[in-house]
């Protein structure tokens, strides 16, 4: 098992370099570069500033040349400094954005699997039933209405005229003042209405997949056959199908690992959080590219992990996988 | 309950917020200078910004909410009033000498840095060095580099020469200066100053939570008088629509408003009338169309005449602003000294329309709808910047309307980088839809000056006029209002005539103020002239902060 996780890591290697490569030279084809936005349509700036910005960044080396300087950097896990004039590097940055986009990420995602999974497993139990019917048309009504929209109207209705909920920002004013409970019910009252959107948005796929995985696993003849052998209604669906019905959904979840940090920017922007979204989307606006490379280059990572511990997953859970062994 | 809790929680929002006693000791005595009557101290003000800042010194950044912050917090030698004239700020006075050539500010005497550092001649002399230098990242270096000599007279009186005169330069001092003692023989790109900034004016840094807040607080050491609100609070919502409810809901004491919203959800909302009172005024800017003057269909004055004739100036601000803006007719705000009312007008006419463009001998010949000349017909593509609705109706509307006079429009709407740097930089559009924002300094010359054609200069429909380059040079070279303005307004009749661009309209500034503040005067600079006079009885104050 050991070897096999080394030689599923070493292979990883080629393969990054390979996505830096080309999310380097995409980033790169895209029009227009950062010196421009500090030096150009404004009359008060000079002519000469776009060529100094230029020298500055290092953009008029030529591309490989700037992509070799990046990499020898990245190697040691340096991402450079970001090009907008804060002067932070681009990990200070991400550091700054990460831990809220993983926050409330995770809050959503394990809702989501505590309210999805018994949803669609009941839902596949009582298939066809005014239950199952109605998961349904509620799910998908979380699927298909905007988000954006829902999220404006709870704001205006929670917050402006009923007055229960904060409208934006994750935390109070007040907030250095509070004690440590404090903050924690600060934080939890701020981001109650993103993250009840974003399980509701987000219940549709996983129930829908824990019920077809569990529907196709109760047709199956062992069921058939643990329910002859009298075994407990309770055993036959817990024990044999869950068992199997789950398998599918361990690849969700070793997928959605890199979605972890991925905040949504139009999701961030509405609720005026200060996530990975807005900062990726700023970055990409701006052609902020070791924001941009630095952000992609995480995700890259952590997809390739995502899909490693997915895999690690199956041998667990499925006792026919088994790795390193002929 | 949750109410009950809401309200135990905004007791805490309102006496919680205790400020950090500074330790250096004795704390400066307030500066009292300011004498409005009947005001007190006390209270904040919240502002929203759709983005967060980049940095703190003003001179190397040129975001909005950087600068927006960074101006609270700077003082220049010089400024605008309420007027839109020219006042000392760090000068006390100043000379004009040497014919135009020099200019000698007499700095104030009390004034010190928010660190307690005093004010002098080698701060402005650091911030001219630090302009010039090719490794600080400024894109406002062009006005300094004019500077011939700069010398340092005395301890509080600087000179600057200059090669010839040069009426900008007054203002371009309008430019922050920077401490000295805190940046010399750093480098800036690092300097702690881009986070936690010290300046003259008239808040302090308190503190900046990275994409959610930055908040100043009064400088009671201000040489021009404390402000009478406590704090300065900016707050980042990058969604209008959500800077809207937190305005209903009160936590937002200004904001820009839409036309939309101005007109439509404010009156009829208790929640917004009871809060605030609507400001307007004309913005400064206006939208234009831009034709290409490289393009051979272009080049006849008479086309450009015809497409401004067709142009319902009116019914576009009408639908699209809901009425809320002026007709454009030149480069500048109606109602300012620089503005010459008496230009030639193009009113709505389809049928002078028609008839120019017969003149310059385009005729539907082929009966499909569009005229032609010479077998090619007037068809060509209107290109505009995505994320501004308003633009892409305009352009809308000028389809339809050219379409009755005969000339064809494609319409193209483009990401900003992609629509400067492969459109508009490169000459490979027809004409364009845009806006500029209009200097309080009459300048023109970097819009339209010949010279400033191609590359990323800003002349981009390359329009050539050897009568305008003349009166553009000579008017900077002018001091005098009166005189200077004569220049200008010779400048817009001819634009007018030639029509280079079809000026659409001024749009006005829509803003809506808590009703708390008290001296909130709109004037033709705008409403944010004055914020520091601004305040709020005793017993109506939201926010307070224990000293």
């Amino acid at each position: 098992m050991l070897r096999y996780i080394a030689a599923r890591l070493a292979g990883m290697v080629p393969l990054l370099f390979g996505i830096t490569l080309i999310c380097f030279f995409v980033i790169h084809l895209a029009p227009g570069d950062p010196a421009q936005f500090l030096a150009s349509m404004n009359p008060k700036f000079s002519e000469t500033a776009y060529q100094k910005f230029e020298k500055m960044y290092g953009l008029d080396k030529p591309l490989p040349e700037q992509y070799l300087i990046w990499l020898k950097r990245v190697v040691v896990l340096d991402f450079g400094e970001s090009f907008s004039q804060d002067g932070k590097t681009v990990t200070a940055k991400i550091l700054e954005r990460m831990p809220v986009t993983i926050y409330l990420n995770v809050m959503g995602m394990l809702l989501i699997f505590l309210i999805a999974l018994p949803l669609g497993v009941w839902s596949a139990y009582k298939q066809n039933s005014m239950f199952d019917k109605s998961v349904t048309v509620f799910v998908f009504i979380g699927f298909a209405v905007p988000t954006f929209w829902l999220a404006l109207l709870c704001m205006y209705y929670f917050g402006v005229i009923k007055g229960w909920l904060p409208i934006s920002g994750l935390t109070s004013y007040n907030f250095d003042q509070l004690s440590v409970s404090g903050k924690i019910w600060d934080v939890a009252w701020h981001s109650f209405l993103p993250v009840l959107l974003s399980v509701f948005g987000g219940l549709a796929g996983l129930s829908r997949f824990a019920r077809n995985s569990m529907l196709e696993v109760l047709g199956e003849d062992y069921i058939t056959s643990a329910r002859a052998r009298g075994l407990s209604e309770r055993r036959v669906v817990f024990k044999h199908a869950l068992k199997n019905a789950i398998l599918p959904v361990v690849t969700i979840l070793g997928l959605s690992i890199p979605g972890l940090i991925g905040g949504s920017v139009i999701f961030e922007s509405i609720f005026g959080i200060a996530g990975m979204g807005q900062l990726f989307y700023q970055a990409v606006m701006m052609r902020d590219y070791p924001v941009v490379m630095g952000i992609l280059v995480m995700g890259a990572v952590l997809t390739l992990i995502g899909n490693l511990i997915a895999d690690i997953c199956y041998g667990l859970v499925d006792p026919r996988i088994r790795y390193g062994k002929k | 309950m949750i109410k009950k809790f809401l309200a135990v929680l905004l007791v805490f929002a309102v006496f919680g917020c205790g400020q950090k006693k500074s330790d250096s000791g004795a704390e400066p005595e307030v500066s009292r200078k300011r004498d409005i009557p009947n005001a007190v101290y006390g209270d904040a003000v919240v502002v929203s910004m759709l983005g967060d800042a980049t940095g703190l010194i003003y001179n190397i950044t040129s975001d909005s909410a950087s600068h927006d912050v960074a101006g609270k917090i700077y003082n220049g030698l010089v400024r605008y009033d309420k007027n839109m004239n020219i006042v000392g700020d760090l000068a006390d006075s100043w000379e004009i000498v040497d014919d135009g050539k020099g200019i000698i500010f007499h700095l104030n005497q009390d004034v010190r840095w928010h660190d307690g550092k005093p004010f002098t001649a080698d701060d402005v002399e650091f911030t001219y060095k630090f302009m010039i230098d090719d490794k600080t990242p400024t894109s406002y270096d062009a006005d300094f580099r004019l500077v011939s000599k700069f010398e340092v007279i005395d301890k509080y009186t600087v000179k600057v020469s200059y090669n010839e005169p040069f009426a900008p330069a007054l203002i371009s001092w309008g430019m922050p200066v920077l401490p000295k003692h805190l940046l010399q023989g750093q480098d800036v790109k690092k300097s702690p100053l881009l986070r936690r900034p010290v300046g003259t004016g008239p808040y302090k840094f308190l503190e900046w939570k990275a994409g959610d807040s930055i908040t100043l607080v009064a400088n009671d050491d201000y040489f021009l008088g404390r402000p009478y609100l406590d704090r300065y609070t900016f707050r980042v919502i990058p969604d209008t629509a959500t800077t809207f409810l937190e305005l209903l809901n009160g936590s937002i004491d200004i904001m820009g408003l839409s036309p939309l919203q101005w007109s439509k959800q404010t009156d009829s909302n208790p929640r917004f009338t009871s809060q605030y009172n609507k400001h307007t005024y004309l913005a400064s800017s206006y939208d234009y169309v831009g034709y290409n003057q490289k393009k051979p269909m272009f080049q006849d004055k008479r086309v450009r005449q015809a497409l401004s004739y067709a142009t319902p100036k009116q019914d576009i601000i009408n639908g699209l602003q809901f009425g809320l803006g002026v007709e454009a007719t030149g480069p500048y705000k109606p109602g300012t000294i620089w503005y010459n009312p008496n230009v030639k007008k193009y009113e709505y006419n389809i049928e002078t329309a028609k008839k120019l463009l017969a003149q310059a001998g385009y005729k539907d010949t082929n009966g499909d709808g569009i005229v032609e000349k010479d077998g090619k017909p007037l068809k060509f593509e209107l290109i505009t910047n995505q994320g501004n609705s308003v633009r892409t109706s305009i352009c809308e509307v000028l389809q339809k309307s050219w379409e009755k006079i005969g000339v064809k429009v494609d319409i193209r709407v483009l990401e900003w980088a992609t629509f400067i740097n492969e459109y508009i930089n490169k000459q490979k559009f027809d004409a364009v839809v845009l806006g500029w924002n209009i200097l309080n300094d009459p300048d023109l010359y970097d819009v339209w000056y010949s010279g400033n054609c191609g590359g990323q200069k800003l002349n981009f429909i390359c329009y050539q006029n050897k009568d305008l380059d003349a009166l553009l040079i000579e008017g900077r070279k002018e001091f005098d209002p009166q005189k200077r303005k004569e220049y200008y307004f010779k400048v817009q009749e001819i634009l007018a005539e030639d029509q280079p661009y079809t000026f659409l309209m001024v749009p006005n500034a829509l803003v809506a103020v808590s009703k708390r503040f008290n001296e909130v005067r709109p004037a033709p600079a705008g409403i944010g002239y004055n914020e520091e006079d601004w305040w709020v009885e005793k017993d109506k104050q939201k926010y307070s902060f224990q000293k």
